[in-house]
């Protein structure tokens, strides 16, 4: 049996890697890129603390969101029709209202309420100062995790849908416990759609932290604009913290696979080798 | 003992069941026959209480199910309660509804382990030794979706029968099968029939009706038309839709 012929998959490659050789050679040869100077603050000690900045923010916001979004699901779930509405009108406004704007929002708090106070409602408490309780990195985090829990609600809800109407009857008619049949039987099969969906807002978390710039919080973004408003090497700079979103990107991406991975028990019949895998079994032929 | 009295229930302005009387002596097999939209899987889901009836009683064991009654009213319990009574009452559905993510034996465990707060150990013997009485002692660290659709069902009813319920209801067990499968789950329910096992079977297999039940059900439009040994209604039907019916489900 001879196999069909596919000519043009040939030119296809060949013209996508001739493609690729051009840029790689531009990259290298290109004075512009200003390759030295990147190395130069690629490791450079100011660059890697705004780099733990912007982790402390993208971890923060994610616990906090999605510990926000997990009541937001469960109240647009509910039977009541107040909860309903709550959460319903929450995810509306904060989906609404651009990060940027609502960052700023958070940071001039102070100026709509100078003091804050814990206690009684319309009774007596404790008061705060705003500005002594919310600095700006508070702020930050505040406004990144209550817009991160408006999509993370939609996300669990959408992963608590995805789950067959068989198995809350199964779960039920067995008798088990409420707490039992969220946490065993219902949550793990949600998992499944909810964790693409959660990984991409991950991501886009952690690039969102850059925004945070604007409160002038020594993130990342804000870290190189600083060393490039005094050297005005922009080039190299940018490229400084577009390789480090681009390997934290990576390393978050290696563990969604594993985390997918682990959810998927029972989804197929079997599971997949992973790549390294796969290359050790190629190794050893 | 299964005792139901004057049980309706209406989905919107559809009444599924109009008034069904129906006592099930304990350690009997019953199997309910009925056009599709009679009620039966209706019937059979509100004596465990996964349908809230509208009218009536049910009682399983002199206990009355979902509710209390006090000074001649009737107070729904707590889903705690509910689920209390659930976990004595098997149910077998149509589409298997196994855990996808539990392996056979986790599936047949978990039941045991969280409803009835047993120990862990002594409920995976009891798990094996019941897999192994459905015929499936080799597949118990298997996925669901790794068994065929007769092994499920098996798997299903080992799971049901975890529970040591005083009854089990199965919904159209063999609907969703393979015809070649259907087989191997009629043989567990014999077992589990010739065992004194508290049987209230919806299917269309007629015969397994004729050979395994003490009474023979035929339903239609939410009402009992006849019931009585398999003889009586199986080969002597009184009545004209039974006959309908027996004439198309036979044919």
């Amino acid at each position: 049996m001879v196999p069909a012929r596919h000519p043009w998959r040939w030119a296809g490659t060949a013209l996508v890697l001739v493609l690729l050789a051009q840029f790689g050679h531009g990259l290298a040869t290109n004075p512009g890129w200003d390759w030295s100077t990147f190395a130069g603050y690629f490791l450079e000690k100011s660059v890697l603390q705004a780099l733990l900045l912007t982790l402390e923010l993208t971890v923060g916001g994610a616990l906090l969101g999605f510990l926000g979004g997990v009541p937001l699901a469960a109240m647009r779930l509910s039977r009541n029709p107040v909860l309903q509405s709550v959460s319903w009108t929450y995810i509306w406004v904060f989906r609404s209202v651009p990060l940027i704007v609502q960052l700023l929002f958070w940071a001039n708090l102070g100026y709509l309420y100078d003091r804050l106070q814990i206690g009684v409602p319309f009774g007596p408490g404790w008061s705060f100062s705003t500005s002594s309780l919310v600095s700006s990195f508070g702020a930050a985090l505040l406004g990144l995790a209550l817009h991160e829990a408006a999509f993370a609600g939609e996300i669990i809800r959408s992963g608590l849908l995805s789950v067959d109407q068989g198995q809350h009857e199964a779960a039920a008619a067995l008798g088990l416990p409420r707490r039992r049949q969220f946490f065993r039987i219902v949550l793990p099969q949600a998992m499944r759609a909810i964790l693409p969906n959660a990984a991409n807002l991950l991501v886009n978390l952690l690039k969102s932290t850059s925004i945070v710039y604007v409160l002038a919080i020594g993130e990342l973004f804000y870290q190189v604009q600083v060393i490039y408003g005094r050297n005005g090497r922009v080039v190299p700079l940018l490229m400084v913290a577009t390789v480090w979103y681009v390997v934290l990107t990576a390393l978050l991406s290696i563990l969604q696979y594993y985390v997918e991975r682990h959810f998927a028990r029972g989804a197929v019949r079997t599971l997949p080798p992973t790549p390294f895998q796969r290359l050790r079994a190629a190794i050893r032929g | 003992m299964i005792e139901l009295t004057g049980v309706h229930k209406s989905f919107g302005t559809l009444d599924v069941l109009r008034g069904i009387d129906l006592t099930v002596a304990a350690g009997t097999v019953t199997v309910i026959l009925g056009p599709s939209g009679s009620g039966k899987s209706t019937l059979l889901r509100s004596i465990n209480h996964l349908e809230k009836v509208d009218r009536g009683l049910v009682r399983v064991d002199g206990e009355l199910i979902g509710y209390r009654q006090a000074g001649g009213k009737l107070y729904e319990l707590g889903e705690g309660q509910i689920l209390g009574q659930r976990a004595r009452i098997g149910f077998v559905f149509q589409n298997f509804n196994l855990f996808p993510h539990l392996t056979a034996l986790e599936n047949v465990a978990e039941a045991p382990i969280s409803a009835l707060r047993r120990n862990k150990t002594e409920v995976y013997e009891l798990s094996r030794a019941l897999l192994a009485r459905v015929g499936l002692a080799d597949k118990a660290d298997a996925y669901p979706r790794q068994l065929s659709g007769g092994q499920q069902q098996r798997v299903a009813i080992a799971r049901a029968l975890a529970l040591e319920p005083r009854l089990i209801l199965f919904d159209e067990p063999t609907s969703a099968l393979d015809p070649e499968l259907v087989g191997e789950v009629l043989d567990v329910l014999r077992d589990l029939a010739a065992a004194g096992t508290t049987m209230i079977v919806v299917t269309h297999e007629i015969g397994f009706a004729r050979e395994a039940a003490d009474t023979v059900i035929f339903m239609d439009e939410g009402r009992i038309v006849e019931q009585g040994t398999p003889a009586q209604v199986l080969d002597h039907p009184r009545h004209e839709r039974t006959r309908t019916f027996l004439s198309k489900v036979l044919n």
